[in-house]
């Protein structure tokens, strides 16, 4: 039995389908994961992804110090985050270049960052920076908020569904650019609102206390946004491109062999936990999308890849609705080109796929062929 | 859960038919169907194939796994459902209408060793 979300009575009444994810139960899908997958691309759908650990990074009123430290904890730049609010994709990393975990980091103030890590991993990322800390900045606190609980609505109707669940929260997220945040108070509490997410599409991510989910989800819900489970989630994701942390990468993967270079500063001349790995590496491997061109099945992760330069591996496999195709990304050779035909391994067939550079949909729109 | 009382079942979740011709009418269950997810996949076997009871036949594969399909009796298959493999979600829609196969059974008494719909509905409650 895993752990529960503020919303998991909710779930269970709507007849969503649970399933264990991270040690926690969650909802799969609450009916047909297609239709949910397509209420997301063509209007707004819902997930609760209060799974997910929200820490914050503190330091004493005026006294610095949290950028200096994640400059060196995290793989990506947090220098890049210079208006209050802004949100950064990044990496965290082993020593010896391995992922730990992807996050998002946000800038709240010069003694305040918040880091939301993946369900699954948040304990580890705790103890890492627990770690990290006490050997570099022993002055700082993790604090985890764990009274908060975490509603993604997405989609092109994703803003008009939000301004009519949330009064009070218009005239903070009108001008919210894309990957920036900002609290506000609203009817539900202290609320966090973030233009994040983890479809392709345009959204938010809303962070509020516990108590008030319940009624932030049924008020999105009557203003039209279609509840949504992890199964949607998963094939808007892998459509969007974007790596899913325990499939696409983990800590025995190299961030720049899972696509995920563009994540990772080498230019600046920061140290960072794994830098001197990742510049010792000349990676034999890199991520690529595929699109099945066979009839035949369904792309799924660990399938073996023939490639004319050697062998590689679907990490994310699935049947894509808004492409009407099975796609997967996957870790192939080095000397693989995008365009290039390769042979996939699906049961006893040798099936077909085209190689292809994610992300395959974006904003309702597919971008390969 | 959807279990008509005119056909038989197999703890494997398929339902069988008789048809009049002493043919017997394979598909999965609605319970199947509704455990799989949306179906995006659909492998049936050849026909003239002949087949062992339990052996595995077809493929359904949904958004989210392939699973076999097994043969609740042997047989040779004289019939596949190709309207069913060209649009899998017609299994969703009607698990009892888009049938997969039929067979001859090698055993004419076969199908009357299956589950009824009381036992089948029995087993799913239970597992």
């Amino acid at each position: 039995m895993g752990r529960h979300t503020p919303l998991h009575a909710a779930h269970r009444a709507a007849g969503a389908r649970m399933v264990d994810f991270g040690g926690w139960d969650m909802p799969v899908n609450y009916g047909s994961q297609i239709d949910e997958h397509h209420a997301v691309r063509r209007d707004a759908g819902m997930f609760d992804v209060s799974h997910m650990r929200v820490v914050d990074l503190e330091a004493d009123a005026g006294a610095g110090g949290v950028r200096d430290f994640l400059r060196y904890a995290l793989a990506n730049n947090v220098d890049k985050l210079q208006s209050p609010g802004r949100a950064l994709y990044s990496c965290l990393l082993r020593t010896d270049g391995g992922v730990l975990d992807d996050v998002i980091v946000y800038f709240l103030s010069e003694d305040r960052f918040r880091i939301v890590v993946n369900a699954g991993t948040a304990e580890k990322d705790i103890a890492w920076f627990a770690k990290l800390l006490a050997a570099r900045a022993p002055a700082l606190r993790l604090q985890p908020r764990e009274e908060l609980a975490m509603i993604a609505v997405q989609g092109p109707k994703a803003r008009e569904k939000l301004r009519a669940a949330l009064p009070g929260s218009e005239t903070a997220s009108s001008g919210l650019k894309p990957f920036f945040g900002v609290a506000v108070s609203t009817e539900f509490g202290e609320t966090f609102i973030a233009r994040t997410g983890y479809t392709g599409e345009d959204g938010f991510e809303v962070m509020l206390p516990a108590q008030h989910a319940q009624a932030l989800w049924h008020a999105l819900a009557a203003a039209g946004a279609t509840p949504c489970g992890l199964g949607a989630r998963d094939t808007l994701r892998l459509e969007a491109g974007l790596n899913l942390y325990g499939q696409d990468m983990d800590e025995t993967v190299s961030p720049l062999a899972a696509g995920l270079a563009w994540t990772v500063d080498l230019e600046s001349p920061r140290d960072f936990v794994g830098k001197a790995a990742l510049l010792a590496q000349s990676p034999s491997q890199q991520q690529l999308g595929l699109v099945l061109q066979d009839a035949g099945g369904v792309l799924r992760a660990h399938q073996r890849v023939n490639t004319a330069q050697g062998e590689g591996e679907i990490t994310s496999g699935t049947f894509s609705p808004t492409l009407g195709k099975s796609i997967a990304l996957a870790r192939l050779p080095t000397g693989v080109a995008v365009g290039d035909t390769v042979s996939v391994a699906v049961r006893d067939k040798a099936l077909a796929a085209r190689t292809v550079k994610p992300p395959f949909v974006r904003n309702g729109r597919v971008l390969v062929s | 859960m959807n279990v008509p009382t005119d056909l038989k079942y197999a703890d494997s979740h398929e339902w069988m038919r008789a048809e009049s011709d002493g043919t017997v009418t394979i598909g999965i269950t609605d319970h199947a169907q509704e455990a799989l997810g949306d179906l995006v996949f659909i492998e049936l076997p050849a026909v003239g194939r002949v087949l062992k009871a339990g052996e595995a036949c077809a493929i359904v594969e949904s958004v989210k796994a392939a699973s076999d399909v097994y043969a609740p009796m042997s047989g040779e298959v004289v019939a596949v459902n190709d309207a069913a493999s060209s649009a899998p979600e017609s299994l969703n829609e009607d698990a009892y209408a888009a049938w997969l196969f039929r067979l001859r059974p090698a055993d004419p008494g076969a199908l009357a060793t299956m589950l009824d719909a009381a036992a089948y509905e029995k087993f799913v409650g239970e597992a």
